[in-house]
């Protein structure tokens, strides 16, 4: 966990006491809501379909368990008993009416949470890999710079009204799971010829209605220099970005019209004006950071311990959870632990407080009281000792939360899509519930192996569709709901963009297409292992289009 | 912002003036008698494009009761009542259907 300051709580509780005095002034008639709605969505707070929605940072998807157990208070107080993680690993509560949000975001703030920076064109909240300074694969926490970059970004005046919003990822782990090619700026720590820790910058990824991977602009960047690069970076996108046109206003279109190599000569070139300014890092500061992020007090444990092989062999259902669920863990005889938050019929993302004080409850007895959420929208237990998984499990059962189903074909990121979403052109929850009744079966679904499906309802892109194995748009024609849907992208180290299948099929036939995808995808891989994305790289989409629209 | 009544009106059928209520963003449409309601039997219902103009401005002025205010189409039902005109306010109209929800106490 990472322990606030003093700095941070006072500012947190100054912007909740200028937003309780600004929603009074908007309900009293002193404010218009032209007025109010810039000082709103600074705080999180947008106005949907049916009411107000309150997103929440969870920085780096890191919670405390007494955070969460806040967050389940503000869902049963203020809302309606749930909240819904997102693919930036925030929360969002859909139901929360203004007159509350003062005292609701009051409650937070005891705990160090806010919805400052969760809208706007400003940068938003940092990411990461949820299984930050756990990974076996990683070099060093990544953490420590998202907090770095955290702190230097909050409030900063000169980033403050950016063209459009900014989002930065940060990875150290060899294995991409913080789909940093997807971002506006993707850190990726790595180690050079020299031995040498440092990053990799890459810049203009990013999905919406013009998606692109990012390209690398810098191979190697020493940890002293980040502020300042991305400083550079962003004055760079601040300058030259066109305002005129909110759909071309992302540091994508500017890198993908002056060209990478173009955009990272103007970056290296005010850089130079900054590199060795104040800007520079001081290894103590980077320290003193780093000393605030506590790790826990491990004890001295073996891997596999006997009881979980007994249990294994006892139970099916267990060793399914325990070859699906749980990973290796840098420290011997630990886990990481994955709720999936994917139950078949539900919403994807959703939790109840219930589960979430339940689940608080069991991060304190079996994870060191820390949560993380992941942008797949599922919640990640990251210091679990291996002994304790056979109890663990049964507590995770209990509360449905123990499905086999990470990262197969019925965990599904979705969007909110037309349900809730005042941007959206189609449903999406309810095309990832049907999905997950069509593919119940959970001996299909190891069978099939990674199959990752990204629903949006609109080409904004918060489900991430572009990058899905396999990926579902939402659209509207003539008042009805359509579906596009795309092949063989994906959001890790190799990260590409889906190809279209073919025309848009109605709400009614998209899980009917899907099945047929995946039955062509059995009938075309070369063997077992050939996972779904290696079979649809190796072919193309044409054999899947062609058994798709044969049928339809 | 660019304010609804700066965008030019396209009226096929019947329609109403709906909007977002300010203290808890509840769907309300805009009533006969100048007042929001959140029941869309008790909307005004009109067709023409003055008619639709007319009660827009007042539900525009009106910024501190409700935000955001439009004009939606709604077909008639067979009782004569109106019903919401299409997907987007059919959701608004009854909520979302994701069901079954994990919503609970509701």
């Amino acid at each position: 966990m990472y322990l606030y300051d003093e700095l941070d709580r006072t500012l947190v509780a100054e912007r909740v006491s200028e937003f309780r005095d600004q929603v009074g002034r908007r309900i009293s008639g002193k404010l218009t809501e032209e007025e109010f709605k810039p000082l709103r969505l600074m705080n999180g707070v947008y106005l949907q379909l049916h009411a107000y929605m309150l997103r929440i940072a969870i920085p780096y998807g890191t919670l405390s368990s007494r955070q969460l157990r806040m967050l389940a208070h503000v869902g049963r107080r203020y809302d309606r008993h749930f909240g819904h993680f997102t693919t930036r690993q925030n929360i969002q509560f859909n139901w929360i009416k203004l007159e509350d949000l003062p005292d609701a975001t009051a409650d937070l703030a005891s705990v160090g949470l806010h919805g400052m920076q969760t809208s706007g064109n400003n940068v938003r909240n940092i990411t990461t890999d949820q299984w930050a300074g756990v990974a076996p694969d990683e070099l060093e926490d990544p953490r420590i710079w998202a907090e770095l970059l955290r702190q230097h970004t909050t409030l900063h005046p000169e980033f403050s009204f950016l063209p459009r919003k900014f989002k930065i990822a940060v990875t150290a782990a060899a294995h991409d799971r913080a789909a940093i090619k997807v971002h506006d700026v993707g850190l990726r720590l790595h180690r050079n010829g020299a031995g040498e820790i440092g990053f990799e910058v890459l810049v203009g990824g990013g999905l919406g209605r013009t998606p692109f991977i990012a390209k690398s602009i810098r191979p190697f960047l020493p940890k002293r220099d980040i502020l300042s690069y991305v400083e550079a970076i962003l004055r760079v996108y601040n300058q030259f970005a066109r305002r005129d046109n909110i759909y071309k206003a992302r540091i994508k279109i500017l890198v993908h019209d002056l060209g990478a190599e173009a955009f990272a000569r103007e970056v290296e070139a005010e850089w130079q004006h900054i590199k060795d300014g104040p800007l520079a890092l001081d290894p103590a500061v980077v320290a003193e950071i780093a000393a605030r992020f506590r790790y826990p007090d491990y004890a001295r444990l073996d891997d596999n311990p006997p009881e979980l092989a007994r249990l294994r062999n006892a139970n099916r259902r267990f060793d399914a959870w325990l070859g699906n669920a749980v990973a290796n863990h840098k420290v011997p005889g630990y886990a990481i632990v994955t709720l999936s938050l994917k139950p078949e019929g539900g919403p994807p993302g959703d939790a109840t407080s219930d589960q979430m004080d339940t689940i608080a409850d069991l991060a304190d007895r079996y994870s060191f009281g820390e949560i993380r959420v992941g942008h797949e929208q599922n919640l990640v237990f990251p210091h679990v000792a291996q002994r304790d998984l056979p109890e663990l499990w049964r507590a995770l059962d209990a509360i449905g939360v123990a499905i086999p189903n990470v990262g197969l074909v019925s965990d599904i990121i979705a969007c909110p899509g037309l349900d809730y979403c005042s941007l959206a052109n189609a449903r999406a929850i309810p095309v990832a519930q049907e999905l997950t009744r069509r593919f119940r079966n959970l001996d299909l679904a190891h069978d099939l192996g990674r199959l990752h499906i990204n629903i949006s309802g609109c080409i904004n892109a918060c489900g991430h569709h572009h990058v899905g194995h396999i990926g579902i748009l939402g659209v509207e024609k003539n008042g009805e709901e359509f579906y596009q849907i795309t092949l063989g992208g994906r959001a890790d180290e190799r990260a590409e963009l889906g190809a279209l299948l073919g025309p848009a099929v109605p709400y009614g036939k998209v899980a009917d297409v899907v099945e047929e995808v995946v039955a062509a995808y059995l009938e075309l891989r070369e063997r077992p292992d050939e996972k779904f994305v290696e079979t649809v790289k190796r072919l193309g989409v044409e054999p899947f289009k062609e058994r798709v629209y044969a049928t339809h | 912002m660019t304010s609804p009544l700066e965008q030019k009106l396209k009226i096929t059928g019947p329609v109403v003036v709906t909007a977002n209520r300010l203290r808890d963003g509840a769907v309300v449409y805009r009533t006969l008698d100048g007042k929001w309601s959140t029941r869309l039997e008790e909307a005004a219902v009109v067709s023409t494009v003055p008619t639709a103009t007319e009660l827009l401005a007042a539900a525009v002025a009106d910024d501190i009761s409700a935000v955001g205010a439009y004009v939606a189409p709604v077909r008639v039902g067979p009782g004569g009542w109106p019903e919401p005109g299409n997907l987007r306010e059919r959701i608004r109209h009854s909520g979302p259907t994701t069901v079954p929800s994990v919503t609970v106490g509701v």
